[in-house]
């Protein structure tokens, strides 16, 4: 049996997964509620704000509304999680920032004194992916492993801000090659497979993908390349913003780049808890992965069935 | 950092360009540019310079020599903010840091793409997201959410009218409204100069 962890968190659920890839929001609740870990809404929380986007319009912004919302985590009194780089990256960053710059909190507190708040500073910003691997541990998940997927090849995204800037991450300085995120895959059963520049951005972040599609697009095809050519069955990844960029990105290279690539891509692209959830034995229905609607132009627009098909011949 | 690249980047290297940029960057305590030897390791290491015509080095030597059409140049905004350049500088300069702080500076001089300025100006201000899935026009985003079992709208801004308004008041504060109002002021202005441009040369045909 497991140990029973004091596993509380403020759920961060940014813009991306809530308002475009909703079973990333869905498997994220139930794979936590699975664990035994109890998500707090964090009411009335804004955007992080995108820390390629609003940071590099206006610094001092970006930090005021990034500290707005850990403060609402500080009033549960409960670390916050996020299952999304982006707002990592911006909240992680606020709070590495505030906790080391005085004067920056002085100015922070000034302007939130004006809407009845404070930054204190008492509470940290975490990742999914960090809370399943440091907070939980390799072992704490082991034991909720149900199902091994016998034969699922699979191509890691990491994305950058998890692990970059390394010297506000919690990896010990580790970006080149980390492996966290290939241990937990690897948990289920399925293989990580080595391909090319793995580590590479998908091409969405730093405000590209609003400024210039076409370039967001040629980031993927230069990663959804080194994929196909690797052999993988499914992309996993712990971003919503990357796994917009590859799902619809593969789209949109199949139109910008068609004559470079050959075949039209069709990877599925499947985010990290709706992996483990599977192997945890959790109804696919809860994980986001199955279609039960009739709307068209939404997401996932590389259908994730071939990949369902594959697990559950694995599974009986 | 070595004794050695605290004297370097003391000196004053750049005495006589008067690059107001590097100033900007000296005061917003981003001095270690100074100690840029220009070796192109961020260059090297840039997965957007494999595919458009950003090249670090180069965004970093206009800025610290003053040339000042950098902030107009499109390449600043084709950084992904990946952070290789700033892991790898054998420098120790936080090079990304240096892009996002060169795009407040042209921003503020209003250089801002116009997807840029709309998501800014026109959803995230008006929504506290950036990227909404409130209004009629995302009908079917909501619909998505309600198909795996959660409420139309999640109980963040969306659910809290009163927190888009806080989020509004502290933009105000901290002067992002001003910001936006004076480049919309600056794009009126060259809209409406252009046009009285186009107008003479019709005359003149």
């Amino acid at each position: 049996m497991n140990e029973k962890k004091d596993l509380k968190y403020g759920f961060f659920l940014g813009c991306v997964a809530p308002n475009r890839y909703p079973m990333i929001e869905a498997s994220i609740r139930a794979v936590f509620e699975h664990l035994g870990a109890e998500l707090f809404e964090l009411e009335g929380a804004s955007c992080c704000p995108a820390p390629g986007v609003f940071r590099a319009f206006h610094i001092p912004t970006w930090l005021v509304i990034a500290a707005r919302n850990i403060t609402l985590a500080e009033e549960l009194g409960v670390d916050i999680v996020t299952g999304c780089n982006g707002c990592y990256g911006t909240l992680r960053d606020a709070w590495y920032e505030l906790e080391h710059e005085p004067e920056l909190k002085k100015m922070v507190n000034e302007h939130l004194a004006k809407v009845g708040r404070k930054y204190k500073g008492n509470i940290e910003p975490k990742h999914v992916v960090q809370v399943l691997y440091q907070d939980m541990g390799i072992d704490y998940l082991k034991g909720f492993v149900k199902h091994k997927f016998s034969d699922l090849k699979v191509a890691v995204h990491y994305g950058c801000h998890i692990v970059k800037p390394s010297d506000k991450r919690p990896w010990g300085g580790e970006y080149e090659c980390p492996t966290f995120l290939d241990e937990i895959v690897e948990l289920t059963g399925a293989k990580s497979i080595d391909y090319k520049d793995k580590f590479m951005c998908c091409g969405a972040g730093g405000a590209v993908r609003t400024a210039v599609k076409e370039v967001a697009a040629d980031f993927s095809r230069e990663k959804l390349e080194n994929i196909r050519n690797a052999g993988c069955d499914i992309i996993i990844d712990c971003c919503p913003f990357c796994h917009l960029q590859l799902d619809l990105g593969q789209m949109e290279a199949n139109g910008t780049y068609k004559n470079m690539i050959g075949e039209p891509y069709k990877i599925p692209v499947v985010y990290i808890t709706q992996l483990l959830g599977l192997a945890f034995g959790i109804d696919p229905n809860r994980l986001g992965l199955v279609k039960n609607h009739e709307l068209t132009g939404v997401s996932p627009f590389i259908p994730v069935e071939p990949f369902l098909k594959k697990v559950k011949e694995q599974l009986t | 950092m070595s004794e050695n690249v605290e004297k370097y980047i003391k000196r004053k290297v750049y005495k006589g360009t008067n690059s107001r940029i590097a100033e900007k960057f000296v005061d917003a305590g981003l001095e270690k540019i100074r100690a840029c030897i220009n070796c192109g390791t961020c260059s090297g290491s840039c997965p957007s310079g494999r595919r458009t015509a950003i090249r670090t080095r180069s965004i970093i030597r206009r800025a610290l020599t003053g040339d000042e059409s950098v902030l107009e140049d499109i390449d600043i905004w084709l950084c992904s903010t990946c952070y290789y350049c700033y892991e790898r500088c054998p420098r120790d300069i936080p090079v990304t840091d240096m892009i996002i702080k060169l795009r407040n500076i042209a921003v503020e001089e209003g250089h801002i793409l116009d997807p840029h300025f709309n998501l800014a100006n026109n959803i995230f201000w008006v929504t506290g997201h950036g990227v909404p899935a409130n209004g009629e026009a995302n009908k079917k985003w909501q619909d998505l959410r309600v198909s795996f079992g959660l409420p139309p709208l999640p109980p963040t801004v969306h659910m809290h009218p009163e927190a888009v308004k806080e989020c509004q008041d502290l933009m105000e504060s901290v002067g992002f409204r001003k910001l936006m109002d004076n480049i919309e002021e600056k794009k009126a202005k060259e809209k409406a100069e252009a046009e009285k441009e186009k107008k003479v040369e019709e005359k003149q045909k």
